[in-house]
C-alpha cells in the first residue's frame, strides 16, 4: 500500500470517527468544568459579580433622555463602597439562564455570580430556591428592606423574602416597527394578519406568551385550565405551522424589531423606551398585558455580604427613583414616586415606570401552578418544535 | 527502552496503538456507556433512575420523527450542493491554478479562522430583510416585495452547505491533485473526448475524495443544530436543536439520550448504505 492510499484511508476514517463524537460528546462537554465551590465568604468583596438583563439599568444616554444630570447608580454604588461591579447583560431568558447554570449549582458548585435576576411568572426562580441554589439575604446588611412595598412582602415562592428581592415589574406587551406595519394592537392581529408573516415574535417563556394569548382567547391566565392552556397552544401552534411565528425570543427580540426584520413582537414595557429608537412602538394589547416582577437571588458560590451591600443600596428611595426612570421599570420600593418627581418633575406622568390606574386595570397575573405544571412545561416545548 | 523493545518486537504495534485507544476509551466508550445508561432511565429532573425503560427510544422516536427526517433531508441537500459547488473549483484549483494554487486552498480554509457561530451569526445580517442583499433581489424581482430569505428552509441548507464547504473541498482536492495528467493525455491519445476522458479516467480516481468529502459534510451535517437555531424558524427544527433543548432546557436527559442514540443509529445505516452503493472498499480503503 503506498502513501496515497493510507493517507485517504485517514480521512475517511476520520469521517466516520467525527460522527460519533459530535452533538452528544458536545452537550456531555457542557455539563463539566470545574469551579469555585459554593461557600461564599463572610466578607465585603472588592468586585461585584451581576448577572442581568439587557435594557434594565440607568445608563448615561437613559439617565440623560430622562433628563437626569447625575453619574448612574452603579457608578453611584461604586463611588459609595468602593465595590466595582461587573454588570454582566447575559440573562437572554428565563430557561436558557437556567439550562447555562443548572449543570454547576446542581453539582452545588457556584457560577462566578453574586446576583442573578429571575422572573415570577416563569418555574424557574421556584426551583433555584427550592432546590437550594440560592443563598439566604443577610438581612442585617438590608435595612432598607423596610422600602418594599407591602404588595411584594410576602410572594409564594419565598414567603419571607429569606432568599429575594424584587429587581423590578414589568408588563408584557407588544411592539411594533412602524417602519415596516401600521400600529399593532392585538395579539390576534400578530397572529392572523397576513402582512406580518414571518415577521412575528414571541418570547420562549410559557407564561408571558401563552399569559397574552390566553387573554386574546378571552381566558383568566391567573387560573387556567386544561382546556384554557390546550386553547392557546394551539392558537400557538397554528401561527407556528402558517409560518407567522419567525422565532421564539429571549430578550434578544430587540434588536432584531429596531432592525426591522420583525414587523410587530411580543415585547415588554421598558425595553422599547431603552431602545430609543424613534420608529418602534410598544402598547398594551386591547385585551391586557401581563404584569410580572424579576427578583434578585445570591447563587451559590455568591458573596452574601457583598450582593445585600448592593440589595440595600438600590432600596434606597432616592436611588431607586433614579433607577426607574432610567431603565423604565417598575420599583418595588416605597415613596418612589416622591423621589422621581424631585429628579424629574414630569417623572409622575411616566406610564412605564408609574403606570396609570388605566394600565394597572388591563393588567393580569399568569397562574403559578400552571408555571409549574410538567405536562404544560412538555407542550409548551412541544410547540417550540422541541 | 529500545532493547526492550528490540527483545519484544511483537509488542510493538500495540504500544503504538495504545495512546489512541485510551483516548477512544476515554473519550468515547465511557461517555457512550454513560449516554447508553442514561437513555433507559426514568423519572424527572433531578431524580432519574435506572429502570430499563426502552420506551424512551419509541416515545422520542413518535414525538421527533418529522425532525429526524427533516435533518437527514437538509444534510443530504446541503451534502449534493456542496459537491456540485466543490467539485469544479477545486478542479480548477488542482489542474489550472498554477502557481497560485495554494492561495485558492488559503481562501477555502480561511473562513475557518473565525469561529463557527461567529460565521454563522454573521449570516444573520447578510441575509437580513432590510439587507442589502434581500433589496437587490426584490429589486430584480427575484423576492416578491414581501420575500425573504431569513428564516426559511433556504437560509438554514445553505448556512449547513456554507459551513462544511471546506470538508467536502478539501478531501475532493487531495484526491484530484494527485492524479497524474499523463494519464489523461493516454485518454487524449486513444481518442477519447474531454467528457469520456472525465467520466472515465478523472471521475473514478477522485472518487476517494467524494466519498471521504461526502461522510465529512453529511454526518456532521445531520447533527448540526446552530443553522436552523439562527437561521430558522421553529418549522425548520432539526434532531440537533431537540437534543439541545432536551438537554439544556426540558432538562430531560432519558429523552435527549435516546434521541442521540437514534441519531447515531440512523446515521450508522445510512452509512452501511451509502457503503453498499458505492462498495465497501472505498469507504474503508
Amino acid at each position: 500500500m503506498n502513501e496515497r492510499m493510507t493517507r485517504d484511508q485517514l480521512l475517511r476514517r476520520g469521517a466516520v470517527g467525527v460522527t460519533f463524537l459530535s452533538v452528544p460528546g458536545l452537550l456531555a462537554a457542557c455539563g463539566g468544568g470545574g469551579g469555585s465551590k459554593s461557600a461564599g465568604s463572610s466578607q465585603v468583596k472588592k468586585v461585584m459579580n451581576f448577572a442581568n438583563w439587557p435594557y434594565y439599568i440607568d445608563t448615561p444616554a437613559t439617565l440623560k433622555a430622562a433628563g437626569i444630570h447625575k453619574p448612574t447608580t452603579l457608578k453611584e454604588f461604586e463611588k459609595q463602597t468602593g465595590i466595582k461591579v461587573n454588570y454582566y447583560e447575559e440573562v437572554n431568558s428565563n430557561p436558557e439562564y437556567f439550562a447555562k447554570v443548572q449543570g454547576r449549582l446542581s453539582k452545588g458548585e457556584g457560577i462566578d455570580r453574586d446576583i442573578l435576576v429571575s422572573t415570577d411568572n416563569d418555574r424557574f426562580l421556584g426551583d433555584y430556591i427550592s432546590n437550594k441554589w440560592a443563598q439566604k439575604l443577610d438581612k442585617s446588611l438590608i435595612p432598607n428592606i423596610k422600602n418594599l412595598i407591602p404588595a411584594q412582602q410576602h410572594p409564594p415562592f419565598d414567603p419571607n423574602r429569606d432568599y429575594s428581592l424584587p429587581w423590578a415589574s414589568g408588563m408584557d406587551g407588544i411592539g411594533w416597527n412602524d417602519k415596516v406595519t401600521d400600529p399593532i394592537t392585538s395579539v390576534k392581529q400578530l397572529f392572523e394578519d397576513p402582512k406580518l408573516k414571518g415577521r412575528v415574535g414571541v418570547w420562549n417563556s410559557m407564561g408571558d406568551t401563552l399569559g397574552l394569548v390566553m387573554l386574546e382567547n378571552g381566558d383568566d391566565p391567573a387560573k387556567v385550565t386544561n382546556a384554557s392552556f390546550n386553547r392557546a397552544i394551539a392558537r400557538v401552534q397554528k401561527a407556528v405551522n402558517s409560518g407567522q411565528i419567525r422565532k421564539f425570543y429571549g430578550n434578544d427580540y430587540a434588536p432584531v424589531l429596531a432592525k426591522g426584520d420583525l414587523a410587530a413582537t411580543m415585547a415588554w414595557s421598558g425595553d422599547i423606551a431603552n431602545l430609543a429608537d424613534p420608529h418602534v412602538h410598544w402598547l398594551v394589547p386591547t385585551q391586557g398585558g401581563i404584569i410580572w416582577t424579576d427578583n434578585m437571588i445570591i447563587p451559590l458560590g455568591g458573596s452574601v455580604p457583598t450582593a445585600s451591600t448592593y440589595m440595600n443600596f438600590m432600596y434606597g428611595p432616592t436611588i431607586s427613583a433614579q433607577w426607574a426612570l432610567g431603565a423604565n421599570y417598575i420599583s418595588s420600593v416605597k415613596d418612589v414616586k416622591q423621589a422621581a418627581v424631585k429628579l424629574d418633575p414630569k417623572a409622575a406622568s411616566n406610564d412605564l415606570t408609574f403606570p396609570s390606574e388605566k394600565t394597572l386595570s388591563q393588567m393580569h397575573q399568569n397562574d403559578p401552578a400552571m408555571l409549574r405544571n410538567p405536562d404544560y412545561n412538555k407542550k409548551w416545548l412541544a410547540v417550540q418544535g422541541q | 527502552v529500545g532493547e526492550f523493545l528490540h527483545r519484544h518486537k511483537g509488542l510493538t504495534p500495540y504500544l503504538l496503538l495504545a495512546p489512541g485507544m485510551l483516548w477512544l476509551t476515554i473519550f468515547f466508550l465511557v461517555p457512550m456507556g454513560f449516554l447508553g445508561y442514561q437513555s433507559l432511565e426514568s423519572g424527572l429532573f433531578p431524580h432519574f433512575h435506572f429502570s430499563w425503560e426502552f420506551s424512551n427510544f419509541t416515545s422520542a422516536l413518535s414525538g421527533y420523527h418529522t425532525q429526524l427526517i427533516r435533518s437527514f433531508v437538509y444534510a443530504g441537500i446541503a451534502t449534493v450542493a456542496c459537491l456540485v459547488l466543490a467539485y469544479p473549483l477545486v478542479y480548477w484549483i488542482a489542474f489550472r491554478s498554477g502557481p497560485w494554487r495554494n492561495l485558492f486552498l488559503l481562501i477555502i480554509v480561511a473562513p475557518f479562522f473565525v469561529t463557527y457561530l461567529v460565521r454563522t451569526l454573521a449570516w444573520l445580517n447578510i441575509l437580513a430583510d432590510q439587507g442589502p442583499v434581500v433589496r437587490i433581489l426584490r429589486d430584480i424581482h427575484v423576492l416578491g416585495p414581501d420575500g425573504r430569505l431569513l428564516a426559511t428552509t433556504f437560509a438554514v441548507v445553505a448556512g449547513i452547505t456554507y459551513n462544511f464547504f471546506p470538508f467536502m473541498a478539501l478531501p475532493l482536492y487531495v484526491s484530484l491533485e494527485q492524479i497524474d495528467p499523463r494519464l489523461l493525455e493516454a485518454a487524449k491519445d486513444l481518442y477519447s473526448s474531454p467528457t469520456q476522458a472525465f467520466r472515465r479516467v478523472t471521475l473514478p480516481l477522485s472518487m476517494p475524495g467524494i466519498v471521504a468529502g461526502t461522510l465529512l459534510t453529511f454526518i456532521p451535517a445531520a447533527g448540526d443544530f446552530i443553522n436552523a437555531a439562527l437561521l430558522g424558524t421553529p418549522n425548520q427544527a432539526m434532531i440537533g436543536n431537540v437534543i439541545q433543548a432536551k438537554f439544556l432546557e426540558s432538562l430531560d436527559y432519558p429523552t435527549a439520550a435516546s434521541l442521540s442514540f437514534i441519531l447515531m443509529g440512523t446515521i450508522l445505516i445510512a452509512l452501511l448504505v451509502y457503503a453498499r452503493i458505492v462498495g465497501p472498499e472505498k469507504l474503508t480503503g
